[in-house]
Protein backbone atom coordinates (compact mmCIF):
# COMPACT_ATOMS: atom_id res chain seq x y z
CA UNK A 1 0.00 0.00 0.00
CA UNK A 2 1.67 3.25 -1.10
CA UNK A 3 1.49 6.18 1.27
CA UNK A 4 -0.63 9.20 0.35
CA UNK A 5 1.92 11.52 1.88
CA UNK A 6 5.51 10.51 2.68
CA UNK A 7 7.77 12.62 4.92
CA UNK A 8 11.53 12.20 4.49
CA UNK A 9 13.52 14.09 7.11
CA UNK A 10 11.16 17.05 6.72
CA UNK A 11 11.93 20.35 8.42
CA UNK A 12 9.25 23.01 8.10
CA UNK A 13 9.48 26.52 9.44
CA UNK A 14 9.58 30.21 8.90
CA UNK A 15 12.55 32.39 8.15
CA UNK A 16 15.04 29.48 8.64
CA UNK A 17 13.67 28.77 12.13
CA UNK A 18 12.28 25.25 12.26
CA UNK A 19 8.77 24.69 13.61
CA UNK A 20 8.71 21.01 12.70
CA UNK A 21 12.10 19.36 12.94
CA UNK A 22 13.32 16.27 11.02
CA UNK A 23 10.02 14.48 10.59
CA UNK A 24 9.90 11.01 9.05
CA UNK A 25 6.79 8.98 8.44
CA UNK A 26 3.89 8.36 6.14
CA UNK A 27 0.16 8.92 5.96
CA UNK A 28 -1.48 5.70 4.76
CA UNK A 29 -4.62 5.79 2.61
CA UNK A 30 -7.76 5.50 4.69
CA UNK A 31 -6.06 6.46 7.96
CA UNK A 32 -7.84 8.47 10.64
CA UNK A 33 -5.07 10.35 12.39
CA UNK A 34 -5.16 12.70 15.35
CA UNK A 35 -2.38 15.30 15.33
CA UNK A 36 -1.64 16.06 18.99
CA UNK A 37 0.85 18.35 20.69
CA UNK A 38 1.12 21.41 22.94
CA UNK A 39 0.63 24.93 21.60
CA UNK A 40 3.57 25.86 19.41
CA UNK A 41 4.37 22.22 18.68
CA UNK A 42 4.15 22.82 14.94
CA UNK A 43 0.75 21.25 14.28
CA UNK A 44 -0.53 24.07 12.07
CA UNK A 45 2.84 24.29 10.32
CA UNK A 46 2.71 20.58 9.53
CA UNK A 47 -0.85 20.96 8.17
CA UNK A 48 0.29 23.77 5.90
CA UNK A 49 3.20 21.64 4.73
CA UNK A 50 0.95 18.69 3.93
CA UNK A 51 -1.42 20.74 1.78
CA UNK A 52 1.50 22.45 0.03
CA UNK A 53 1.00 26.01 1.32
CA UNK A 54 4.44 25.87 2.94
CA UNK A 55 7.58 24.47 1.28
CA UNK A 56 9.92 22.47 3.52
CA UNK A 57 13.17 24.15 4.60
CA UNK A 58 14.81 20.75 4.19
CA UNK A 59 13.79 17.20 3.38
CA UNK A 60 10.94 16.24 1.07
CA UNK A 61 7.19 15.78 1.32
CA UNK A 62 6.06 13.39 -1.41
CA UNK A 63 2.38 13.27 -2.30
CA UNK A 64 0.90 10.55 -4.46
CA UNK A 65 -2.30 12.53 -4.91
CA UNK A 66 -3.04 15.80 -6.67
CA UNK A 67 -2.84 18.86 -4.38
CA UNK A 68 -6.43 19.67 -5.34
CA UNK A 69 -7.53 16.32 -3.99
CA UNK A 70 -6.75 17.62 -0.49
CA UNK A 71 -9.33 19.59 1.49
CA UNK A 72 -7.84 21.89 4.11
CA UNK A 73 -9.61 23.63 6.94
CA UNK A 74 -7.24 26.11 8.62
CA UNK A 75 -7.34 26.81 12.34
CA UNK A 76 -8.81 30.28 12.19
CA UNK A 77 -10.02 30.41 8.63
CA UNK A 78 -9.09 33.76 7.17
CA UNK A 79 -12.62 34.55 6.04
CA UNK A 80 -13.92 38.05 5.39
CA UNK A 81 -17.26 37.60 7.12
CA UNK A 82 -18.49 41.04 6.09
CA UNK A 83 -18.35 40.02 2.42
CA UNK A 84 -21.85 40.05 0.90
CA UNK A 85 -22.08 36.38 -0.07
CA UNK A 86 -24.81 33.90 0.86
CA UNK A 87 -24.32 30.68 2.80
CA UNK A 88 -25.34 28.72 -0.29
CA UNK A 89 -22.83 30.42 -2.61
CA UNK A 90 -20.05 30.11 -0.05
CA UNK A 91 -20.61 26.37 0.38
CA UNK A 92 -20.87 25.97 -3.40
CA UNK A 93 -17.25 27.11 -3.81
CA UNK A 94 -16.42 23.64 -2.48
CA UNK A 95 -17.35 22.34 -5.94
CA UNK A 96 -14.44 24.31 -7.42
CA UNK A 97 -12.49 21.24 -8.52
CA UNK A 98 -15.40 20.25 -10.75
CA UNK A 99 -16.51 23.68 -11.97
CA UNK A 100 -13.19 25.53 -12.23
CA UNK A 101 -13.30 29.24 -12.99
CA UNK A 102 -16.13 29.15 -15.53
CA UNK A 103 -18.21 26.00 -15.11
CA UNK A 104 -21.74 26.16 -13.77
CA UNK A 105 -22.82 23.93 -10.89
CA UNK A 106 -26.10 22.88 -12.51
CA UNK A 107 -29.12 21.27 -10.91
CA UNK A 108 -27.05 18.33 -9.67
CA UNK A 109 -24.57 20.69 -7.98
CA UNK A 110 -27.37 22.69 -6.39
CA UNK A 111 -28.87 19.51 -4.97
CA UNK A 112 -25.46 18.48 -3.62
CA UNK A 113 -24.97 21.86 -1.93
CA UNK A 114 -28.44 21.58 -0.37
CA UNK A 115 -27.59 18.06 0.88
CA UNK A 116 -24.25 19.21 2.30
CA UNK A 117 -25.90 22.09 4.16
CA UNK A 118 -28.52 19.68 5.49
CA UNK A 119 -25.77 17.29 6.63
CA UNK A 120 -24.22 20.00 8.82
CA UNK A 121 -27.60 21.21 10.09
CA UNK A 122 -27.73 24.47 8.16
CA UNK A 123 -30.89 23.84 6.13
CA UNK A 124 -32.93 27.02 5.96
CA UNK A 125 -29.83 29.20 6.12
CA UNK A 126 -29.16 29.10 2.35
CA UNK A 127 -29.95 32.74 1.62
CA UNK A 128 -28.48 34.24 4.77
CA UNK A 129 -25.32 36.33 4.44
CA UNK A 130 -22.32 34.52 5.97
CA UNK A 131 -21.78 37.46 8.34
CA UNK A 132 -25.02 36.63 10.17
CA UNK A 133 -23.81 33.17 11.28
CA UNK A 134 -22.48 32.44 14.77
CA UNK A 135 -19.02 30.94 15.31
CA UNK A 136 -20.34 27.40 15.54
CA UNK A 137 -22.55 27.84 12.49
CA UNK A 138 -19.57 29.19 10.54
CA UNK A 139 -17.62 26.05 11.46
CA UNK A 140 -20.56 23.96 10.26
CA UNK A 141 -20.55 25.90 6.99
CA UNK A 142 -16.82 25.26 6.54
CA UNK A 143 -17.44 21.54 7.09
CA UNK A 144 -20.16 21.66 4.44
CA UNK A 145 -17.63 23.08 2.02
CA UNK A 146 -15.10 20.35 2.88
CA UNK A 147 -17.90 17.83 2.31
CA UNK A 148 -18.50 19.24 -1.18
CA UNK A 149 -14.79 19.22 -2.01
CA UNK A 150 -15.10 15.44 -2.10
CA UNK A 151 -11.37 15.11 -1.35
CA UNK A 152 -9.37 11.93 -0.71
CA UNK A 153 -7.31 13.57 2.03
CA UNK A 154 -8.91 15.94 4.54
CA UNK A 155 -6.70 18.06 6.80
CA UNK A 156 -8.50 19.76 9.70
CA UNK A 157 -6.57 22.16 11.93
CA UNK A 158 -8.20 22.27 15.38
CA UNK A 159 -11.72 21.97 13.94
CA UNK A 160 -13.40 21.94 17.37
CA UNK A 161 -11.87 25.14 18.71
CA UNK A 162 -14.42 27.43 20.34
CA UNK A 163 -17.25 25.15 19.32
CA UNK A 164 -19.93 23.87 21.71
CA UNK A 165 -20.43 20.20 22.61
CA UNK A 166 -23.40 19.65 20.32
CA UNK A 167 -21.60 21.14 17.33
CA UNK A 168 -18.41 19.16 17.93
CA UNK A 169 -20.43 15.96 18.31
CA UNK A 170 -22.19 16.65 14.99
CA UNK A 171 -18.95 17.49 13.21
CA UNK A 172 -17.20 14.47 14.71
CA UNK A 173 -19.97 12.34 13.22
CA UNK A 174 -19.04 13.78 9.79
CA UNK A 175 -15.39 12.88 10.33
CA UNK A 176 -16.37 9.31 11.19
CA UNK A 177 -18.50 9.20 8.06
CA UNK A 178 -15.54 10.35 5.94
CA UNK A 179 -13.41 7.65 7.54
CA UNK A 180 -16.09 5.02 6.79
CA UNK A 181 -16.14 6.17 3.16
CA UNK A 182 -12.44 5.35 2.94
CA UNK A 183 -11.18 8.93 2.96
CA UNK A 184 -8.01 9.82 4.83
CA UNK A 185 -8.47 12.32 7.64
CA UNK A 186 -5.85 14.11 9.71
CA UNK A 187 -7.12 16.41 12.45
CA UNK A 188 -5.15 18.55 14.90
CA UNK A 189 -6.84 18.19 18.29
CA UNK A 190 -6.40 19.11 21.94
CA UNK A 191 -9.08 16.94 23.54
CA UNK A 192 -7.20 13.78 24.60
CA UNK A 193 -10.39 12.01 25.62
CA UNK A 194 -11.85 12.52 22.16
CA UNK A 195 -8.63 11.34 20.53
CA UNK A 196 -8.53 8.15 22.63
CA UNK A 197 -12.17 7.32 21.89
CA UNK A 198 -12.44 8.09 18.20
CA UNK A 199 -9.02 8.17 16.54
CA UNK A 200 -7.21 4.87 15.89
CA UNK A 201 -3.91 6.56 14.97
CA UNK A 202 -2.08 9.48 16.62
CA UNK A 203 0.86 11.65 15.64
CA UNK A 204 2.32 13.28 18.74
CA UNK A 205 4.34 16.32 17.75
CA UNK A 206 6.47 18.72 19.79
CA UNK A 207 8.49 20.45 17.07
CA UNK A 208 10.18 17.07 16.66
CA UNK A 209 8.22 13.84 16.37
CA UNK A 210 7.60 12.27 19.79
CA UNK A 211 5.64 9.25 18.66
CA UNK A 212 3.46 8.16 15.73
CA UNK A 213 1.36 5.01 15.68
CA UNK A 214 -1.70 3.39 17.26
CA UNK A 215 -3.28 5.86 19.66
CA UNK A 216 -3.05 3.44 22.61
CA UNK A 217 0.73 3.22 22.28
CA UNK A 218 1.30 6.92 21.55
CA UNK A 219 -0.85 8.58 24.19
CA UNK A 220 1.12 7.35 27.21
CA UNK A 221 1.91 9.60 30.19
CA UNK A 222 5.59 9.18 29.39
CA UNK A 223 5.23 10.41 25.79
CA UNK A 224 2.96 13.30 26.77
CA UNK A 225 5.44 14.48 29.40
CA UNK A 226 8.23 14.36 26.82
CA UNK A 227 6.08 16.38 24.40
CA UNK A 228 5.64 19.11 27.02
CA UNK A 229 9.38 19.31 27.61
CA UNK A 230 10.41 19.31 23.96
CA UNK A 231 8.57 22.49 23.07
CA UNK A 232 11.55 24.77 23.49
CA UNK A 233 11.30 28.45 22.59
CA UNK A 234 12.04 30.04 19.23
CA UNK A 235 15.64 31.21 19.52
CA UNK A 236 16.68 34.20 17.44
CA UNK A 237 20.36 33.47 17.88
CA UNK A 238 20.18 29.72 17.24
CA UNK A 239 23.08 28.29 15.24
CA UNK A 240 22.50 26.44 11.97
CA UNK A 241 21.21 22.95 12.66
CA UNK A 242 24.07 20.45 12.44
CA UNK A 243 21.80 17.44 12.04
CA UNK A 244 20.97 18.60 8.54
CA UNK A 245 23.22 17.91 5.57
CA UNK A 246 25.26 21.07 4.81
CA UNK A 247 23.77 21.68 1.34
CA UNK A 248 20.37 22.28 2.97
CA UNK A 249 21.56 25.68 4.12
CA UNK A 250 22.59 26.88 0.70
CA UNK A 251 19.08 28.08 -0.09
CA UNK B 1 -41.09 72.75 -17.33
CA UNK B 2 -39.42 69.48 -16.21
CA UNK B 3 -38.71 68.87 -19.89
CA UNK B 4 -36.83 72.17 -20.12
CA UNK B 5 -34.71 71.36 -17.09
CA UNK B 6 -34.14 67.64 -17.46
CA UNK B 7 -34.20 66.86 -21.18
CA UNK B 8 -33.85 70.02 -23.23
CA UNK B 9 -30.10 70.48 -22.64
CA UNK B 10 -29.44 67.10 -24.22
CA UNK B 11 -31.83 67.73 -27.12
CA UNK B 12 -30.33 71.10 -27.89
CA UNK B 13 -26.60 70.51 -27.51
CA UNK B 14 -24.50 67.79 -29.11
CA UNK B 15 -21.73 68.20 -26.49
CA UNK B 16 -24.26 67.40 -23.74
CA UNK B 17 -25.34 64.23 -25.55
CA UNK B 18 -21.72 63.20 -25.94
CA UNK B 19 -21.05 63.92 -22.27
CA UNK B 20 -24.08 61.85 -21.31
CA UNK B 21 -22.91 58.90 -23.41
CA UNK B 22 -19.42 59.21 -21.92
CA UNK B 23 -20.56 59.34 -18.31
CA UNK B 24 -22.91 56.37 -18.84
CA UNK B 25 -20.03 54.30 -20.22
CA UNK B 26 -17.83 55.35 -17.31
CA UNK B 27 -20.54 54.43 -14.81
CA UNK B 28 -21.13 51.03 -16.39
CA UNK B 29 -17.49 49.97 -16.12
CA UNK B 30 -16.42 51.91 -13.05
CA UNK B 31 -19.17 51.00 -10.59
CA UNK B 32 -18.48 47.23 -10.45
CA UNK B 33 -14.75 47.90 -10.20
CA UNK B 34 -15.48 50.28 -7.31
CA UNK B 35 -17.52 47.61 -5.53
CA UNK B 36 -14.54 45.24 -5.58
CA UNK B 37 -12.16 48.02 -4.54
CA UNK B 38 -14.32 48.55 -1.48
CA UNK B 39 -14.76 44.87 -0.70
CA UNK B 40 -11.02 44.34 -0.92
CA UNK B 41 -10.49 47.30 1.46
CA UNK B 42 -8.66 49.05 -1.36
CA UNK B 43 -10.69 52.25 -1.80
CA UNK B 44 -7.77 54.42 -0.74
CA UNK B 45 -5.42 52.32 -2.83
CA UNK B 46 -7.65 53.28 -5.77
CA UNK B 47 -7.19 56.92 -4.82
CA UNK B 48 -3.43 56.51 -4.64
CA UNK B 49 -3.39 54.73 -8.00
CA UNK B 50 -5.34 57.59 -9.57
CA UNK B 51 -2.47 59.88 -8.65
CA UNK B 52 0.21 57.34 -9.45
CA UNK B 53 -0.82 57.02 -13.11
CA UNK B 54 -0.43 60.75 -13.74
CA UNK B 55 3.18 60.80 -15.08
CA UNK B 56 2.42 58.02 -17.57
CA UNK B 57 -0.72 59.75 -18.75
CA UNK B 58 1.16 63.05 -18.87
CA UNK B 59 3.93 61.63 -21.06
CA UNK B 60 1.31 60.12 -23.36
CA UNK B 61 -0.39 63.51 -23.43
CA UNK B 62 2.86 65.29 -24.31
CA UNK B 63 3.70 62.89 -27.11
CA UNK B 64 0.32 62.75 -28.80
CA UNK B 65 -1.82 65.49 -27.32
CA UNK B 66 -5.18 64.66 -25.79
CA UNK B 67 -5.25 61.16 -27.26
CA UNK B 68 -6.92 58.96 -24.70
CA UNK B 69 -5.24 55.94 -26.23
CA UNK B 70 -1.72 57.22 -25.56
CA UNK B 71 -2.77 58.43 -22.11
CA UNK B 72 -4.32 55.06 -21.28
CA UNK B 73 -1.21 53.21 -22.34
CA UNK B 74 1.08 55.57 -20.42
CA UNK B 75 -1.18 55.41 -17.39
CA UNK B 76 -1.19 51.62 -17.42
CA UNK B 77 2.61 51.53 -17.47
CA UNK B 78 2.93 54.12 -14.68
CA UNK B 79 0.22 52.45 -12.59
CA UNK B 80 1.86 49.05 -12.82
CA UNK B 81 5.31 50.49 -12.20
CA UNK B 82 4.11 52.10 -8.97
CA UNK B 83 2.14 49.03 -7.86
CA UNK B 84 5.11 46.78 -8.59
CA UNK B 85 7.72 49.08 -7.03
CA UNK B 86 5.73 49.57 -3.84
CA UNK B 87 5.03 45.84 -3.63
CA UNK B 88 8.73 45.02 -4.08
CA UNK B 89 9.84 47.59 -1.50
CA UNK B 90 7.22 46.35 0.96
CA UNK B 91 8.34 42.74 0.52
CA UNK B 92 12.07 43.40 0.35
CA UNK B 93 12.37 45.82 3.28
CA UNK B 94 10.74 46.40 6.65
CA UNK B 95 8.33 48.99 5.16
CA UNK B 96 4.63 48.11 5.12
CA UNK B 97 2.74 48.10 1.83
CA UNK B 98 0.61 51.18 2.61
CA UNK B 99 3.63 53.28 3.56
CA UNK B 100 5.59 52.37 0.44
CA UNK B 101 2.54 52.91 -1.78
CA UNK B 102 2.04 56.36 -0.22
CA UNK B 103 5.66 57.23 -0.90
CA UNK B 104 5.57 56.06 -4.51
CA UNK B 105 2.26 57.65 -5.43
CA UNK B 106 3.36 61.02 -4.04
CA UNK B 107 6.61 60.86 -6.01
CA UNK B 108 4.63 59.84 -9.07
CA UNK B 109 2.08 62.63 -8.66
CA UNK B 110 4.80 65.26 -8.27
CA UNK B 111 6.58 63.90 -11.32
CA UNK B 112 3.35 63.97 -13.33
CA UNK B 113 2.50 67.57 -12.47
CA UNK B 114 6.11 68.57 -13.26
CA UNK B 115 5.96 66.85 -16.67
CA UNK B 116 2.67 68.46 -17.62
CA UNK B 117 3.74 71.95 -16.57
CA UNK B 118 7.15 71.77 -18.27
CA UNK B 119 5.64 71.28 -21.68
CA UNK B 120 1.99 72.19 -21.38
CA UNK B 121 0.06 75.27 -20.36
CA UNK B 122 -1.92 75.94 -17.21
CA UNK B 123 -5.05 74.98 -19.09
CA UNK B 124 -3.58 71.55 -19.84
CA UNK B 125 -2.75 71.11 -16.18
CA UNK B 126 -6.30 72.08 -15.17
CA UNK B 127 -7.64 69.63 -17.71
CA UNK B 128 -5.53 66.78 -16.33
CA UNK B 129 -6.29 67.60 -12.72
CA UNK B 130 -10.03 68.21 -13.05
CA UNK B 131 -11.05 66.88 -16.47
CA UNK B 132 -13.75 68.22 -18.71
CA UNK B 133 -16.40 65.83 -19.84
CA UNK B 134 -18.10 68.54 -21.89
CA UNK B 135 -15.16 68.47 -24.32
CA UNK B 136 -15.22 64.78 -25.27
CA UNK B 137 -14.56 64.20 -28.98
CA UNK B 138 -15.70 61.13 -30.88
CA UNK B 139 -12.37 59.33 -30.64
CA UNK B 140 -12.21 59.79 -26.87
CA UNK B 141 -15.77 58.58 -26.55
CA UNK B 142 -14.89 55.45 -28.49
CA UNK B 143 -11.88 54.75 -26.26
CA UNK B 144 -14.00 55.16 -23.11
CA UNK B 145 -16.56 52.77 -24.57
CA UNK B 146 -13.79 50.32 -25.51
CA UNK B 147 -12.33 50.51 -21.98
CA UNK B 148 -15.74 49.82 -20.49
CA UNK B 149 -16.28 46.86 -22.80
CA UNK B 150 -12.88 45.43 -21.88
CA UNK B 151 -13.66 45.99 -18.19
CA UNK B 152 -16.96 44.13 -18.30
CA UNK B 153 -15.60 41.21 -20.34
CA UNK B 154 -12.48 40.76 -18.19
CA UNK B 155 -14.46 41.20 -14.98
CA UNK B 156 -16.85 38.46 -16.10
CA UNK B 157 -13.87 36.21 -16.79
CA UNK B 158 -12.17 36.73 -13.40
CA UNK B 159 -15.35 37.13 -11.36
CA UNK B 160 -15.31 33.80 -9.53
CA UNK B 161 -11.65 33.78 -8.41
CA UNK B 162 -11.93 37.47 -7.53
CA UNK B 163 -14.92 36.86 -5.26
CA UNK B 164 -13.41 33.79 -3.60
CA UNK B 165 -10.10 35.57 -3.11
CA UNK B 166 -11.93 38.34 -1.25
CA UNK B 167 -13.86 35.95 0.99
CA UNK B 168 -11.33 33.22 1.68
CA UNK B 169 -7.89 33.66 0.06
CA UNK B 170 -6.33 30.58 1.69
CA UNK B 171 -9.08 28.36 0.32
CA UNK B 172 -8.56 29.72 -3.17
CA UNK B 173 -4.85 28.97 -2.94
CA UNK B 174 -5.59 25.35 -2.10
CA UNK B 175 -7.97 24.82 -5.03
CA UNK B 176 -6.64 27.08 -7.79
CA UNK B 177 -3.76 29.16 -9.00
CA UNK B 178 -6.09 31.75 -10.55
CA UNK B 179 -5.98 34.07 -7.53
CA UNK B 180 -2.78 35.94 -8.33
CA UNK B 181 -3.73 36.33 -11.98
CA UNK B 182 -7.19 37.59 -11.06
CA UNK B 183 -5.65 40.14 -8.69
CA UNK B 184 -3.30 41.45 -11.39
CA UNK B 185 -6.08 41.63 -13.97
CA UNK B 186 -8.21 43.48 -11.44
CA UNK B 187 -5.44 46.03 -10.80
CA UNK B 188 -5.16 46.55 -14.56
CA UNK B 189 -8.92 47.17 -14.74
CA UNK B 190 -8.64 49.72 -11.94
CA UNK B 191 -6.00 51.60 -13.90
CA UNK B 192 -7.98 51.35 -17.17
CA UNK B 193 -11.05 52.83 -15.51
CA UNK B 194 -9.10 55.57 -13.76
CA UNK B 195 -7.55 56.63 -17.06
CA UNK B 196 -11.01 56.61 -18.66
CA UNK B 197 -12.23 58.76 -15.82
CA UNK B 198 -9.39 61.24 -16.40
CA UNK B 199 -11.13 63.09 -19.18
CA UNK B 200 -14.43 63.39 -17.41
CA UNK B 201 -13.39 63.98 -13.84
CA UNK B 202 -9.64 64.54 -13.81
CA UNK B 203 -7.01 62.73 -11.78
CA UNK B 204 -8.31 64.12 -8.51
CA UNK B 205 -11.91 62.96 -8.87
CA UNK B 206 -11.65 59.97 -11.23
CA UNK B 207 -11.77 57.50 -8.36
CA UNK B 208 -14.98 59.18 -7.14
CA UNK B 209 -17.19 57.58 -9.77
CA UNK B 210 -15.70 54.19 -8.81
CA UNK B 211 -15.83 54.32 -5.04
CA UNK B 212 -18.77 56.57 -4.12
CA UNK B 213 -21.51 54.52 -5.86
CA UNK B 214 -20.03 51.35 -4.35
CA UNK B 215 -20.07 52.93 -0.89
CA UNK B 216 -23.68 53.95 -1.42
CA UNK B 217 -24.75 50.49 -2.61
CA UNK B 218 -23.34 48.84 0.52
CA UNK B 219 -25.94 50.67 2.58
CA UNK B 220 -28.75 49.12 0.55
CA UNK B 221 -28.00 45.42 0.15
CA UNK B 222 -26.10 42.45 1.57
CA UNK B 223 -26.07 40.59 -1.72
CA UNK B 224 -23.12 41.07 -4.06
CA UNK B 225 -25.14 40.96 -7.29
CA UNK B 226 -27.56 43.57 -5.98
CA UNK B 227 -24.73 45.72 -4.62
CA UNK B 228 -23.17 45.82 -8.10
CA UNK B 229 -26.52 46.57 -9.77
CA UNK B 230 -27.32 49.36 -7.30
CA UNK B 231 -23.83 50.85 -7.63
CA UNK B 232 -24.14 50.92 -11.42
CA UNK B 233 -27.58 52.51 -11.27
CA UNK B 234 -26.42 55.11 -8.78
CA UNK B 235 -23.34 55.94 -10.84
CA UNK B 236 -25.53 56.49 -13.92
CA UNK B 237 -28.04 58.59 -12.00
CA UNK B 238 -25.27 60.69 -10.45
CA UNK B 239 -23.68 61.14 -13.87
CA UNK B 240 -26.93 62.32 -15.42
CA UNK B 241 -27.87 64.47 -12.44
CA UNK B 242 -24.39 65.98 -12.35
CA UNK B 243 -24.58 66.98 -16.01
CA UNK B 244 -27.97 68.63 -15.50
CA UNK B 245 -26.72 70.43 -12.41
CA UNK B 246 -23.56 71.51 -14.17
CA UNK B 247 -25.60 72.86 -17.12
CA UNK B 248 -28.02 74.93 -15.09
CA UNK B 249 -25.88 76.00 -12.15
CA UNK B 250 -22.85 76.62 -14.34
CA UNK B 251 -20.38 74.65 -12.23
CA UNK B 252 -17.74 72.29 -13.70
CA UNK B 253 -19.19 68.92 -14.70
CA UNK B 254 -16.76 66.68 -12.78
CA UNK B 255 -17.37 68.18 -9.34
CA UNK B 256 -21.10 68.38 -10.12
CA UNK B 257 -21.26 64.61 -10.76
CA UNK B 258 -19.32 63.81 -7.59
CA UNK B 259 -21.42 66.25 -5.53
CA UNK B 260 -24.64 64.54 -6.65
CA UNK B 261 -23.09 61.17 -5.73
CA UNK B 262 -22.03 62.73 -2.42
CA UNK B 263 -25.59 63.84 -1.69
CA UNK B 264 -26.88 60.30 -2.37
CA UNK B 265 -24.10 58.99 -0.14
CA UNK B 266 -25.16 61.27 2.72
CA UNK B 267 -28.77 60.13 2.36
CA UNK B 268 -27.65 56.48 2.34
CA UNK B 269 -25.51 56.92 5.45
CA UNK B 270 -28.62 58.26 7.19
CA UNK B 271 -31.39 56.08 5.80
CA UNK B 272 -29.75 52.98 4.28
CA UNK B 273 -31.35 49.77 5.59
CA UNK B 274 -28.00 47.95 5.91
CA UNK B 275 -26.17 49.64 8.77
CA UNK B 276 -27.52 53.16 8.14
CA UNK B 277 -27.55 55.59 11.06
CA UNK B 278 -31.31 55.84 11.49
CA UNK B 279 -31.66 52.05 11.45
CA UNK B 280 -28.85 51.81 14.02
CA UNK B 281 -30.22 54.44 16.39
CA UNK B 282 -33.89 53.50 16.05
CA UNK B 283 -33.90 49.81 15.17
CA UNK B 284 -37.52 49.39 16.25
CA UNK B 285 -38.77 46.81 18.73
CA UNK B 286 -36.74 43.58 18.65
CA UNK B 287 -38.18 40.66 16.73
CA UNK B 288 -39.45 37.37 18.08
CA UNK B 289 -36.75 35.27 16.43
Amino acid sequence: MTALVQFDDVTLGYDRHPAVHHLDGAIAPGALIALVGPNGAGKSTLCRGIVGLLKPLAGTIRRTLDARDIAYLPQSADIDRTFPISVFDFAATGLWRRTGVFGGIGARGRAEVARALAAVGLSGFENRAIGTLSGGQTQRLLFARVLLQDASLIVLDEPFNAVDAKTSADLLELIRRWHAEGRTVLAALHDFELVRTHFPETLLLARGLVAWGPTREVMTPDHLARARDMCEAFDDTAAACVAEPPHAHAA
Amino acid sequence: MPFDILIAPFVEFAFMRRALAGIMALALGGAPIGVFLLLRRMSLVGDAMAHAILPGAAIGFLISGLSLFAMTFGGLIAGFAVALASGLVARGTATKEDASLAAFYLISLALGVAIVSVRGTNIDLLHVLFGNILALDDATLMVIALNTTITLVVLAAIYRPLVVECVDPVFLRTVSRAGGLAHLAFLALVVVNLVSGFHALGTLLAVGLLVLPAGIAQFWSRDLTRVIAIATGVAMAAGYGGLVLSFHADIPSGPAVILIAGAIYAASVLFGPVGGLVRRLRPGRHLEA
